[in-house]
């Protein structure tokens, strides 16, 4: 992407799909700070991208569900990184639907840390970068955020909720010179799906994470990976809700 | 602060996990840890399982976990003076050579497929085309980590824990995880080889060929016609080789150090068993005579010449669904004239194709306690899973044991447990480390289950 390299942080990036994202970013020229709960593991993951890329690349801490960190956390990253350019929000957690019907108190971590945490993280983001007029914030959200089954309402729910967030910032920050892109994975092959029932057609998180840059350089809005995604959502979305709550799955 | 979500690994049930080989095998229970803290051995009976290349049932633990490496694959380390490079156990030579060949370093030894993780060729001791020169891959390991049943790390090599690092090497999975491992990669100055293909008349010809010591082609291995029987019995084209010198390469810019691999040709399905009959492995052997033999000396690039079957994708598929077995066997200088010719016979006898017949030349036996690799020469078949194999396996198997050989245990499906102490003379050694370390067995594979390696 000429003229627009810079540091790319990368935030939950020890999940497979985050770590071949950092790796795409790293081979088209940026330089890569990791960041996220476990360092030892994001110490691996940044040794191994060094060697295979040759690119430059730190580690951080970041405790997304410490929602008071985020700020100060943010003003070290701007600090230490002045040409910080991109933002990859990929951290999450699904936990188990059936064990927050059991104990509702449960949902509430999977509510803060794919909505409350993913959401203030990426404010205060966009407000740097809008003051820079450049920057790229990637959001990756899920399929699972455009309607609510009985199987991961609660995860689903908090996506939906990102995506209209990043929906929103893409509306204000679009005349600022800034790209905000949703990503919208389907099935990707990692420990979330492993072994689950009903999972089919399951994605390598490697070739995920060169179409999220690849989707990043065509400056796209939407991305569903893989691409049929879009036509499956589409047809979820169109079943009326009296059948839907019906159905299985 | 909420507490960690839990780290219990999600598992998956799989009815007929496979070795490479395709024959059929236990149910197991699959566990993929995605960071390293992940990758401890638990109670049950469980195994690692790298990139599943060994064709038996080695990397399969039935009624337990068999727990994968794949994503266990960070590089750590690089020394750019020594070559070292330290790595995770899920690390496959694929992602080496396309790292590190366009830097000038090479694997100091690679089995026929870059398909395999460090994990698998430390576990199964591996060697390639240069054994008689460079030995088997332990002897370039220059330390690795395991953690035994008691859940504690340990560094290995040769001077530290040295007992736990000679009965890994070749040991199998049984010692452990083995999650990262530190091996001396070498310098090159092309990706390209320079190879000589030379056709011979007969098994003694051949032979004679592989005994010369040839110092400037650390690579050598012959490519036996299965099909030619009386005189001719044992004719090959044995290919010699080396990596080639910049001089020696076809101009054309930046290609002098190419890690890339040529491009996967599909096998898209599965054969019926009746056309891989002997007439069609008799046209594709006299093909490959002429159109490799007649070339004699040429200069090609290192993914062909190291890894002709990662070409063809599904290559198993050739032989039909119900796969196919390997046998690998190592006779010694004493006996392998007589045994290999024993054993030509009894294939051509036998009818049976084999589609793949590789003989090679070892160089003496390394250190590790079960390490297949001894001196003498050996010799690789495939045969398709077709009725009688195991009466056939069996005749073969008595021939090696006659011979004072050996049968390569991560090739193997079907061996019988008798013939274990009398094909790997240090068995006790390493029955007695595994007693250290895992003294309640909770490594297990249906392999070490089937030829009771661990003992009673
Ligand atoms: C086309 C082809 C050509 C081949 N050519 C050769 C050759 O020339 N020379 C040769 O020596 N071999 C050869 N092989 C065999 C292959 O090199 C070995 O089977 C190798 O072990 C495969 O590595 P893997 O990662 O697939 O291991 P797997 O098949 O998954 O496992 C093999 C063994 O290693 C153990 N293991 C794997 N990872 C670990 C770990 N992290 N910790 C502890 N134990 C572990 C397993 O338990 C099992 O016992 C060939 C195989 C094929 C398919």
């Amino acid at each position: 992407m000429p003229g627009i390299e810079g540091t790319a942080l990368v935030l939950g990036a020890t999940s497979p799909m985050a770590r071949w994202t950092a790796y795409a970013l790293a081979r088209q020229g940026w330089d890569i700070s990791l960041a996220g709960r476990d360092v030892q593991e994001l110490r691996r993951i940044a040794a191994d991208l060094i060697l295979r890329t040759g690119a430059t690349v730190s580690v951080r801490e970041f405790q997304a569900e410490d929602l008071e960190s985020h700020e100060g956390f943010w003003e070290d990253c701007v600090d230490q990184m002045e040409d910080l350019r991109c933002v990859v929000c990929a951290f999450g957690f699904m936990g188990s639907q059936d064990a927050q019907n059991e104990a509702p108190a449960l949902a509430q971590q999977v509510m803060t840390i794919n909505y409350t945490a993913a959401g203030t993280i990426l404010m205060h983001a966009a407000k740097h970068f809008e003051e820079q007029k450049t920057g790229w914030i990637v959001g990756i959200s899920s399929v699972a955020g455009e309607r609510g089954r009985a199987s991961n309402y609660v995860y689903g729910s908090a996506k939906a909720g990102f995506t209209q967030l990043l929906s929103g910032l893409r509306a204000r920050l679009s005349k600022s010179g800034v790209s905000v892109l949703t990503v919208k994975p389907g099935f990707v092959d990692t420990a979330m799906t492993f072994g689950k029932d009903g999972v089919f057609l399951v994605a390598d998180p490697k070739d995920v994470g060169g179409q999220i840059v690849e989707a990043m350089t065509k400056r796209k809005d939407v991305v569903y990976i893989p691409g049929f995604w879009r036509l499956i959502m589409f047809i979820i979305r169109s079943v009326p809700e009296k059948v839907f709550k019906k159905m299985k799955f | 602060m909420h507490p960690e979500p839990s780290r219990s690994l999600p598992e998956k049930a799989a009815p007929s996990l496979t070795g490479w080989g395709g024959s059929p095998a236990g149910p197991t229970t699959l566990l993929r840890p995605e960071k390293m803290r992940d990758f401890k051995p638990g109670e049950s009976p469980q195994i690692a399982r790298g990139m599943g290349r060994g064709y038996g049932d080695a990397a399969i633990c039935g009624e337990g976990h068999t727990v994968l490496t794949e994503r266990l694959d960070r590089m750590l380390s690089f020394d750019d003076e020594t070559g070292v490079l330290r790595a995770e156990a899920g690390v496959s030579l694929a992602d080496i050579l396309t790292t590190f060949v366009p830097r000038g370093w090479f694997l100091p030894v690679t089995p026929g497929t870059k398909f395999c993780s460090l994990g698998g060729c430390l576990a199964a001791d591996v060697h390639g085309k240069n054994h008689h020169v460079d030995g088997a891959f332990s002897q370039h390991v220059t330390s690795a980590r395991i953690i035994p049943a008691d859940g504690a790390e340990r560094i290995i090599s040769p001077d530290k824990n040295s007992d736990l690092f000679w009965a890994t090497a070749g040991g199998m999975g049984l010692t452990g995880f083995i999650t990262e491992v530190s091996l001396k990669l070498k310098k090159i100055e092309t990706s390209w080889m320079a190879v000589k293909h030379t056709p011979t008349k007969d098994l003694d010809q051949t032979l004679d060929f592989l005994a010369i010591d040839d110092a400037e082609n650390p690579y050598s291995v012959a490519w036996i016609d299965c099909l030619a029987t009386g005189e001719k019995l044992g004719r090959s084209v044995v290919m010699n080789g080396r990596h080639a010198a910049i001089g020696e390469i076809p101009l054309r810019e930046n290609n002098k150090l190419d890690g890339s691999f040529s491009k996967q040709k599909p096998m898209p399905f599965y054969l019926p068993s009746f056309v891989l009959n002997k007439f069609t492995v008799k046209a594709f052997n006299s093909l490959f005579n002429l159109r490799q033999g007649s070339r004699g000396e040429f200069v090609t690039k290192f993914d062909p010449y190291f890894y002709p079957l990662d070409g063809i994708k599904n290559w198993g598929r050739m032989y039909g669904k119900k796969g196919f077995v390997q046998h690998q066997c190592v006779l010694p200088h004493e006996s392998a004239r007589d045994g290999l010719r024993a054993i030509l016979e009894l294939v051509t006898e036998s009818g049976r194709a084999s589609f793949l017949a590789v003989l090679k030349k070892f160089g003496p036996e390394g250190r590790g306690m079960l390490s297949f690799p001894t001196g003498g020469y050996t010799l690789a078949l495939d045969f398709a899973n077709k009725p009688g194999l195991d009466e056939f396996h069996d005749r073969l198997d008595g021939i090696v044991l006659n011979a004072g050989g050996r049968v390569y245990l991560v090739k193997d499906s079907r061996m019988k447990a008798d013939s274990l102490p009398y094909m790997y003379p240090r068995l006790d050694e390493f029955r007695k480390v595994l007693r250290q370390y895992d003294p309640s067995g909770k490594f297990a594979s249906d392999l070490s289950r089937r030829l009771n390696i661990a003992g009673d």
